[in-house]
Formats: C-alpha cells, structure tokens, sequence
C-alpha cells in the first residue's frame, strides 16, 4: 500500500484564552487527539456541528494554525511552518476553496488578477502572455467564460465568486483541494452546479477532496469515506456505504436522523432521536466519553471512560463503548 | 450585470460628485489653490516689500493703490502675504499629512495584521507617545534644531500619525478576519507581501477620508505654533502667523485679521465638507 | 383572483390576504422591484412556507407586510391582516400590530435577544410595557412558554442572561418571546437555517408542536427538508413574484411549474444513489436589479420556448393549486 498523500496523527490544537497571564480555564480545546489519511486521488469529508473541530483540521492541513500535539504529514514530510521553501512547495500541492464567496476574493483585485496572483506567487510565472492564457483555461475548467477576468468580485454573484477561488486554487494543478464548508453559503440550485464542478474536476485532474461540511447529503454525493467529528475528536469513520447505511456512532445515527427528508410523507413520521439539550459551554467529565451527556444510550461506563477508536468491520472505525450491541438495535 | 466593470472608484466618483457640498469644497479649494500661486503675479507688489507712500503704513484696502486686502502694520501688502501664507499653510498640511499617513498607515497595518504579542507592544508605543505632551516635544525640537519650515511639518507628522495608526490597526484586524487573507497566506506570500497588496489597499477608503480631517487639524496646530510665536520664521508666513499678528492689530486695523482669517476658514470648512463626502462615497455599503 | 374557483369555504378565511403586494427599492442605479406582484392568502390555522433562493423577495415580501422595510423601500398593493389594511398604516398602528398580532423570529439567533438583558425580563418586557399583564401573570406566562419549547430548568434560565444559553437555547428562546403576546400569526424568516441539524430538529419539532396547537405559521425558508417536514402549503417564489402554490404533497409528488421540479431535482438528498450527480439547473437566480423580459426563469428553463422569452406568465389557479407557466408540467408545451 502506497504511502497516503496526507496524514494526520495524534492532532491537537488549543486556542488560547485571553485575558491577562492567558489562564488556562479559557483555553479552547478545538480539536483533541484526531487521526486521518487521505490516499491519492480520494475524497474525504468531514462532518460535524459546531465546534467540532472541523474548520480547525482545515486549518492545521493548511498551516494556518500550529498544531499543539500531534503532526499532519504531507507526502511523508511533517509540515513544519517555519520551513519556507518546503512550506512554498506544499501549498503548490495543496489548495483550499473557503465557505465565503465573496469574502475569499480581495474586493480591490478584479478577478483575473485573484487567479494570476495564485501563478504569480506559487509558480512565479509573470510573463503576461502565459498569464492570460492559464487564467483563461482556469475559468473554462470552472465554467466561466473570458469577461469574467475583468469584474470585481461585488460585481458577480455568490456561485460565480465561489467558481473564481476554484479556478484560483486549481490553476496551479494542486493534489488536494480542501473545501472548507465550499458550498454552505450558495443558494440551493447553485450549490448543486458547484458540487458537479468539484466531482468533474476531481475526477479529471485526479485532485483529492477534503471536504468539510455539516450538510450530510451533499457529502455523500462527493466522498468516497466519511469522518465524523464531535466536540474536537473522531468518533467515526467509515466508507460512504457503509456509514449511511450503518452507522455505528450514537452521534453518527443522532446526524443522519436529524436531517429532515425532502419527502412529506416521510418527514412527517420521522421522529428525532431524542438527544438531550446541548448546553452552553457544556465540557464533558475530562476522560469521559464526549458524547454521553448527549447520548440516550449512556452508560456509567460511557461516563467514566473515553473510549478508544476501534475497527468495527468494512472499514470502519468508531469510537463507542456499545457499539456491538447498539449495531443489532 | 448592470454594472460596467467600473473599479471600485469609479462608483465612489459617481458617488461624490452626486454631493453638492462636497463638488463646491472641491472647486473652492482648487480655485483658492489657483489663485494662491498665480495671484501674487497679478499684484505690483513682493510679500516683503514695504510701501513707504502710505501713511499710516498700515492702511486699510483700496483698489486704487492696489493694496486689494490693505496692507499690514509694516506697509506690506496683504494680498500677496495671504497668497504666500496660504501656499505655506497648504504644503506644511499636505507634507504634514502624508509623513503621518506613511507612518501611521505602516504601524498600524502591520500591528493589526501580525496581532498578539506584537501588535500589543506596538499600539502601546503609540499609547505612551500619545501620553506625551506634544508641545513640550515640539518646542524642544524647535529649541534644538532651530525653525525651519522641514522641521515643523516632521514635527507635526511625527504627532499625526499616532490617530492613523490606530484608526489603520482597527481596520487591518478586521480585515485580517476576512477569508482572502487567509486565501493570501495559503497562496505562499510572504507576510509583507499580503501587509502591501492586500491590507493597505483595502484600507485607502479610511484612510484618505481621515487624511482630508487631518489637514485642517495641521493647519491649525501650525496656526497655533505660530500664534506662539514657533511657528515659520520671516520672511516667510503663514496663514498662522498672519491671524497673529492681524489679531495684535484687532482695534484698530481689523483687516488684518480678517482676510487670513476668512481663508483659513474657508480652507478649513471645504475640507470638512470634501471629508464628509469622500466618507459617504467610498462606504462600501452603499454599493 | 384569490380564491379558488368554486370554493365556498368560509372556514378557510384568510388571516393574512396579500393582493398584488409590490416592493420596490430606491438605489443609485434606480428604482429595484424586490417583488413584483404577489397576491397570496395565509389562511387560519395553516403553515404556509415561502420557499425561495436569493433574489427571490420572499423576506423583503413580509418584512414589507410589517412595515419593517429599509428607509428607501416602499410598499404598493394590499396586505389586509384580519381585515386591517397593513401597507400604508402609520407606524404607530403597525407597531401596535407587531409583536401583539404578529410575531416575528428571524434567522439569527445570535444577534435576536439584547446581550445585556436577563432572558426573563426580555420575555416579559414587551407585554409588561403593552400593560397586557402585569408582572406576577408574566412571569407565569413566561415560564411556561420557555417549556412549552423545550427549554429544561425554565427558572434557572429565567435569570440568565443571553451569551450564558447555546445558539438553539437563543432560538428557542426567540420563539417563546414571539409567542408571549399570544399572537394570531407567527412569520419565521429562516429559523433554522444557522443552526446545526440536530438543533435543528429539536426547533422544527417545537414548530410542529405549536402548529398543532392551531398556530398560524408562515415558513420563510429556502430548505425544501424543512417545508416537507413542517408545512401544509407551500408558495414558491422566483424573482419576485410567486410561481407555484400547492399542498405539500402535491408539490413534492407532482410539481407543476419546471424551476419547482428543477429544484426538487436538485437538491442533495441521503435516499438517493450515492455519488450520483446531482441535476443542477445551470445559470442562476436573477438579481432584483436586472430588468426582466418575459418569463423570468425562461434563461434557465429546459422547456422555454419563444412565447415563454415574450411574456411572463400570470399565476393561474385550479382546483386548490396555482402556477405561473405557458407550460405546466406535467407534460409541458405537449399537454
């Protein structure tokens, strides 16, 4: 087996609290100890609510944030930000496409020169001729045709916006494009060209996904494995046909109920499953499971001790005490 | 799209045209500019030269002797010397202005940008400066250096660009939230790079609206430095030193005050005007 | 016309009736029509949802309802609220609608209670300033809403204070507070949409509660999950102006007009086959500063034809349901 291109082991990251002398009772624990690969070619989507720590794996994989624990391998070399060159040689590789469309585009720099600066600053090139020319096979490959180079990001709507950080992150022939939550903020119609764009040119260009979402459905269009994040730690992952047709995790079950099908008839019989009220600022018991307060299978054990990820069969792996009896339920 | 491919400004120019208020400051201030430079061509008469034919010496205005604003209390005529005080008053508020702008619009970027440990030590440099008594440091400068016309307008500048710097620093951490930046970062630029293309560029709307209510602010602490008494030394003058002295003379020769007065005034009151207009033009929320 | 042909049902009277409502806007680059003529009926004891994307005026259509538009909109047409003219009220009578005949919850959870109120003296605040009760009754009537929307331990929330509840809290929150006046209807302007989905269902289950308790609710939302789970009608609106009305079932089952079907087809559903690519409709809403000719989803419409380009069809109505098409489906120009 071929090494993955990115890998994830042990990852931790802690925000800082604020205040004077940053007293440790602030500290924000975004994510706590998570393990991911991600081979080439592949798409993978990460799932979660808020904060659960999926933004903060984004961010860690681009070197955006400094992992406290733990390290994110890019095709064998740990990513260490201080080293510039090797820093530089990443990003060519790997590229991300942001929740915000008109936000991810500097509102001063129309929308040619977005995409040039991507050549300018990952491969150097500057002669304006081969400029012109990858900025506009960029915007074919995403579906935008030549005038477009010359507008102003306010001057264009949210779906076209998100298709110029496309072909932005995408001129200079990356190995993985994150999407951090890329289509969350498109109208629905959009979304769905968007999503087909981003499985075209994954599939030509032989691009690797990371996708991030909280929207399940749309994950399961684009993504061949699944992890599921809760409160900064993996509690499942699995392959796409295995998670939504058998999920393991209480949470997993909790999402994949919780999403309201677009079908009256079965809208209307579908209850919830009954998850108790998530409270503000609610930490579990440190070494205890994280989802038990939640969890309407919890036992003493679920609240004494964290359990451990484990491999539960096709692929899968989850992080639950009762996962073996919860299966036959 | 109904929109032209307009650049941001072209919208804003549009904008600022629309205010009347805002096109007659402009007008004004261009024409005073004008007739600033090219009025003083018109008159017989040099700023130091003295008129020994009237008597008194200080006489009031009159076409016929062509003193159009009268003359000051040593003969000269106080056409040109407004001319020339204005010219002075103008260049040490613009030169004034931009030394603060580049000062301050580059500590301000850079701390807002940078953030943490960083950005705290620098704001409070600019904490404790501004905790100076600046005349005290302007009269020391004067004291040591001697009054020369550069040394007011760096004394100024070095005063002025404490509020850029701060009202810049709001702004870069704002914009340091915003994806782009982080679209920068993950493009590989190096960190003066995304300060220079990215920061600054975003921020030129503030900051040209608070260099416009700056100028008038300069004008008047150089107006005061002169009414001091440290202000620029003859034979040069400035709008300053002609209300101080005009305002010696308020009893018995009024138009000496009044014709400097009048125009700093005016100049005073059509950059306010310009400001406000520019503020309203390049808000991005009219867009 | 506003009633279906045919249809006698003085039971079914509307509580809100919309007739031609028109909103425009005034911007620099001219006069923008938001909504360009809906004539819609919220009838008593229904949640009718407002399906539509951006551009669409489906918030601006209500907003303008309760005259809680921007300075430089302006409202032409009728909105009759139980009979009360709304569009050309003073403010003071459309104050005195909000709040205590109408209640309104919006989107953002974050930003709808005041940061430095307690919860209970907010709940409390609008009726004890109306003198609609006094303060032991609102209390009473507090608390009890707070549970009635699922909120555990009301009394210790009771004196908490805003930052100190989670987003779903706030929300929830935000619904009891529409509710203390006890009004006739409630407008939800995408409740659920900043939400996280298992916060959301537990919202849309307190929704489903109070809709059974004979509750008026108008739906304003763009996720077709929400309205199947929740709506009884549901209007659909494309640039302005209103496109399709249905039961729910009928929209879902058999979709009259090709942006509803277009729509339904796009969406990313967990039912369907996994990794299939989803039917996207290419181009996208048009932007209320465009001024439209004909048909505004004729750009995007498989089945547009040059009549379709020529005029804008009018909503036409029939046997309970209405659409606004040359060519309903199905069967489009064939039938």
């Amino acid at each position: 087996m071929s090494t993955p291109l990115l890998e994830v082991r042990g990852l931790r990251v802690d925000y800082a609290g604020s205040g004077f002398l940053r007293t440790r009772r602030h500290t924000v624990h975004a994510l706590r100890g998570v393990d991911v690969e991600l081979g080439e070619g592949r798409s993978l989507g990460i799932v979660g609510e808020s904060g659960c720590g999926k933004s903060t794996l984004a961010r860690a994989v681009l070197g955006l944030v400094t992992p406290t624990a733990g390290e994110v391998s890019w095709r064998g070399w740990t990513i260490d930000t201080s080293d510039r060159a090797r820093m530089l040689q990443m990003r060519r590789e790997v590229q991300v496409v942001f929740q915000d469309p008109f936000g991810s585009l500097d509102p001063r720099m129309t929308a040619g020169a977005s995409v040039a600066e991507a050549l300018d600053a990952l491969e150097g090139v500057t002669d304006a001729a081969t400029v012109r020319s990858r900025v506009a096979g960029a915007f074919r490959s995403v579906g935008l045709d030549d005038g477009f180079a010359s507008r102003y990001p306010h001057e264009l709507s949210g779906g076209q916006c998100q298709r110029v950080a496309i072909a932005r992150a995408t001129v200079v022939r990356p190995r993985l494009l994150i999407c951090d939550e890329a289509v969350s903020a498109l109208d629905v119609s959009v979304q769905a060209q968007i999503v087909n764009l981003l499985a075209d040119l994954s599939r030509r260009q032989g691009i690797g996904l990371l996708f991030i979402s909280h929207n399940l459905a749309v994950v399961r269009h684009l993504c061949d494995e699944v992890a599921v994040l809760y409160l900064g730690r993996l509690v499942e992952r699995a392959p796409r046909e295995a998670l939504f047709a058998t999920p393991r995790h209480p949470y997993t079950r909790a999402l994949l109920a919780a999403v309201p099908a677009p079908d009256p008839r079965v809208a209307s019989r579908l209850g919830t499953v009954a998850l108790a009220e998530e409270g503000a600022g609610l930490s579990p018991a440190a070494g205890a499971c994280a989802f038990a307060p939640r969890c309407p299978h919890a036992t003493e054990t679920c609240r004494r001790q964290r359990p451990e990820i484990e491999p539960a069969g096709d692929g899968t792996v989850v992080a639950c005490h009762r996962w073996r009896e919860l299966a036959t339920v | 799209m109904t929109d032209a491919s307009a650049g941001i400004y072209a919208g804003a120019w549009r904008r600022l045209r629309r205010n009347r208020a805002a096109v007659a400051a402009l007008c004004t201030l261009a024409a005073l500019v004008v007739v600033s430079l090219a009025g003083p061509a018109f008159s017989a008469y040099s700023i130091d030269h003295v008129d020994w034919s009237l008597s008194p010496l200080a006489s009031p205005p009159g076409t016929a002797n062509g003193h159009w604003f009268g003359t000051d209390g040593n003969g000269r005529d106080l056409f040109v010397r407004v001319c020339a005080g204005t010219q002075v008053s103008l260049l040490v508020a613009l030169l004034a202005t931009a030394v603060s702008l580049v000062i301050g619009v580059a500590w301000g970027a850079t701390a807002g940008y940078l953030g943490g440990r960083v950005d705290g030590w620098m704001m409070r440099v600019v904490d404790v400066l501004y905790a100076l008594p600046y005349m005290f440091f302007v009269i020391i400068l004067t004291v040591v250096f001697g009054r020369s016309l550069f040394l007011i307008f760096l004394a100024i500048g070095a005063v002025g660009w404490l509020t850029m710097a701060r009202i810049v620093r709001g702004q870069a951490l704002a914009l340091r939230r915003l994806a782009f930046v982080d679209a920068a970062i993950t493009l590989g630029l190096p960190t003066h790079r995304i300060i220079a293309r990215h920061i600054v560029p975003n921020v030129v709307g503030t900051v040209v609206v608070y260099a416009t209510l700056t100028v008038p602010q300069v004008i008047l602490f150089e107006s005061f430095l002169s009414f001091l008494g440290l202000g620029v030394q003859e034979p040069l003058t400035s709008l300053g030193r002609l209300v101080a002295e005009g305002a010696l003379e308020m009893e018995t020769a009024p138009w000496q005050l009044l014709a400097p007065s009048a125009v700093l005034a005016l100049i005073l009151l059509c950059l306010n005007f310009l400001g406000d207009g520019l503020r309203d033009a390049l808000d991005p929320r009219q867009r | 016309m506003r009633s279906t042909p045919g249809s006698a049902d003085v039971a079914d009277e509307a509580l809100l009736a919309l007739d031609d409502l028109r909103v425009t806007f005034d911007t620099e680059q001219g006069p923008v029509q938001a909504v360009r003529g809906v004539t819609l009926d919220v009838r008593a004891g229904e949640c009718l949802a407002v399906v539509g994307e951006s551009g669409s005026g489906k918030s601006q259509l209500f907003l303008a309802c309760l005259g809680l538009l921007s300075a430089n909109g302006q409202t032409l047409g009728s909105a009759r609220l139980q009979g009360v003219e709304l569009v050309g009220a003073t403010e003071r009578s459309l104050a005195a609608l909000r709040g205590a005949r109408v209640g309104l919850v919006s989107q953002d959870p974050m930003n709808a209670l005041t940061p430095h109120m307690k919860i209970g003296e907010q709940l409390m605040e609008f009726v004890l300033d109306r003198g609609h009760m006094k303060t032991p009754e609102a209390r009473a009537r507090a608390l009890e809403l707070m549970r009635s929307v699922g909120i555990a331990e009301p009394e210790a929330r009771f004196e908490q204070y805003p930052h100190e509840l989670s987003g779903g809290q706030r929300q929830r929150v935000a619904i009891a507070m529409a509710f203390m006046p006890g009004p006739a209807l409630l407008v939800a302007d995408e409740p659920t949409t900043a939400l996280d989905v298992t916060v959301q269902a537990q919202v849309l289950d307190v929704l489903r509660q109070l809709r059974g308790q004979g509750l008026t609710t108008v739906l304003i939302t763009h996720d077709l999950g929400v309205v199947a789970g929740l709506a009884d009608r549901v209007a659909v609106m494309y640039a302005g102006v209103v496109v399709e009305v249905a039961s729910v079932v009928e929209l879902f089952e058999s979709p009259r007009h090709p942006y509803t079907a277009a729509l339904l087809e796009s969406i990313p559903r967990l039912d369907a086959k996994p990794g299939a690519r989803l039917a996207s409709i290419e181009g996208q809403p048009p932007r209320p500063q465009e001024r439209l000719q004909g048909c505004p989803f004729a750009p995007r419409c498989p089945g547009a034809r040059e009549r379709c380009r020529a005029s804008e069809p009018r909503l036409e109505w029939g046997a309970g349901r209405a659409s606004a098409c040359h060519a309903p489906l199905p069967g489009g120009w064939a039938a």
